[in-house]
């Protein structure tokens, strides 16, 4: 039986991995088959993380983070967790890869998946014109018309991150303000090729087989256009990945894993949670981390009380 | 095993002419998500090789094919079959699902 299982590899994950190993806990971290890493593998150039003054490349630092975790014994585990039984003094984690495992307790730090539009065919066009990573398609935009939708940090990287292949990059936003960070939406903003429209949402998706072009609605005076495009990337905001536990824990109401406090002790004894899954407000690699330190020490302190 | 490398020159023989089944993944190395499911295809081309052949197409290197074959997104996985399109897959998946979305060609 483990002392810790981690579940989830974002800095959230791993940073619980380097304490708890530091600890002499000797954690298993189930990183996923296919998303090792976690959100930050999809970005470019992370700019705010403390102690890189000239930035790194997201899949670096995350490749730095597992490292610093490998260094003090987290086996790294690439493999989808795809049920927990975690009520018990016994917590059972199961994979996709058909092994179970058996720990005293769980750290959960499972991050958060992008947001749908929720419209028809979102998914039938999604890899045809639809995308959720500008780093991962933005390459098939050359000399294109494309759209960006949101209005966060994200939105912002991505089409400030897509005007290096696509011609024209419409950043289409609900509101009439920006959620994003000053410096990414000056970036935005003073994009030449970048053109931002304001208060409107998407309200159909248009092509057959691929993408053509969108609907759009004014949420000011209701007035409809249509929008030729030959690509739309998403990136509206995420949502806690928690349904791996939906139904063990006590969740938020806006559906995060729940903790006690400043602490990451969640509804069940020996069940702590970590990173983007608890955190409604600042979802920024620091804090996750910050969140993944706390949960090891939690988890340790409340193993050697078990003693 | 490692999948073979296909281009235009040789997509033809490798790909659209073969008896067997052809996967061909779409993939760059600067795609995160392509180098977290190229050592599953591998996986599944040691296990199931006899039915279906996994080849990759380096998108950067490839465009023109990347452009024929409609691809925006990666990683993209199209199965080929009679020199047709039969099957695409499109994202990064674990091993079950990939192995379920290409039940049809390996049981």
């Amino acid at each position: 039986m483990h002392e810790v299982i981690i579940i989830g590899s974002g800095p959230a994950g791993y940073t619980a991995g380097i304490y708890a190993g530091r600890a002499g806990l000797n954690p298993l971290l189930i990183a996923s088959s296919v998303e090792a890493g976690g959100e930050l593998m999809k970005t470019t150039e992370v700019e705010n993380y403390p102690g890189f003054p000239a930035g790194l490349q997201g899949p670096e630092l995350m490749d730095a983070f597992r490292a610093q975790a490998e260094r003090f014994g987290s086996e790294v585990l690439l493999d989808d967790v795809i049920e927990v039984d975690l009520a018990g003094p016994v917590k059972i984690v199961k994979t996709g890869g058909g092994k179970t495992y058996e720990a005293k307790t769980v750290i959960l730090a499972t991050g958060a998946a992008y947001r749908e539009l929720g419209l028809p065919r979102e998914k039938e066009l999604s890899g045809y014109g639809i995308s959720w990573c500008a780093t991962c398609d933005g390459f098939f935009f050359r000399e294109k018309t494309i759209a960006v939708i949101g209005g966060g940090d994200s939105a912002m990287e991505e089409a400030t991150f897509l005007t290096r292949f696509a011609t024209k990059v419409y950043l289409i936003h609900r509101r009439d303000t920006f959620k994003a960070s000053k410096i990414m939406q000056e970036r935005a903003l003073n994009n030449p090729k970048i053109e931002v429209i304001w208060n409107t949402e998407i309200s159909e998706l248009l092509g057959e087989g691929r993408l053509t072009g969108i609907k759009t609605t004014n949420l000011v005076d209701g007035s409809t256009s249509t929008l030729d495009l030959d690509g739309l990337f998403i990136a509206i905001g995420n949502d806690p990945r928690v349904w791996l536990v939906e139904n063990q824990l006590t969740l938020t109401a806006e559906k995060f894993i729940q903790v006690d406090g400043r602490s990451s002790k969640t509804s069940l004894p020996g069940v702590f949670a970590a990173g983007d899954v608890i955190d409604p407000t600042y979802r920024q690699a620091i804090t996750a981390a910050g969140s993944g330190c706390v949960a090891a020490l939690d988890a340790e302190h409340y193993l050697s009380n078990l003693k | 095993m490692a999948a073979k490398n296909v281009t235009t020159a040789t997509f033809q023989e490798d790909v659209l002419s073969s008896s067997k089944p052809v996967l061909v993944d779409f993939w760059a190395e600067w795609c995160g998500p392509c180098r977290m499911v190229s050592p599953i295809l591998d996986e599944i081309a040691g296990e199931h090789g006899d039915k279906i052949t996994i080849v990759k197409v380096n998108v950067d290197e490839e465009p023109a094919l990347a452009q024929q074959y409609g691809i925006t997104s990666i990683p993209a996985m199209q199965v080929f079959q009679d020199g047709e399109v039969v099957k695409s897959i499109i994202g990064a998946k674990p091993k079950p699902a990939l192995l379920a979305d290409l039940s049809a060609f390996i049981n």
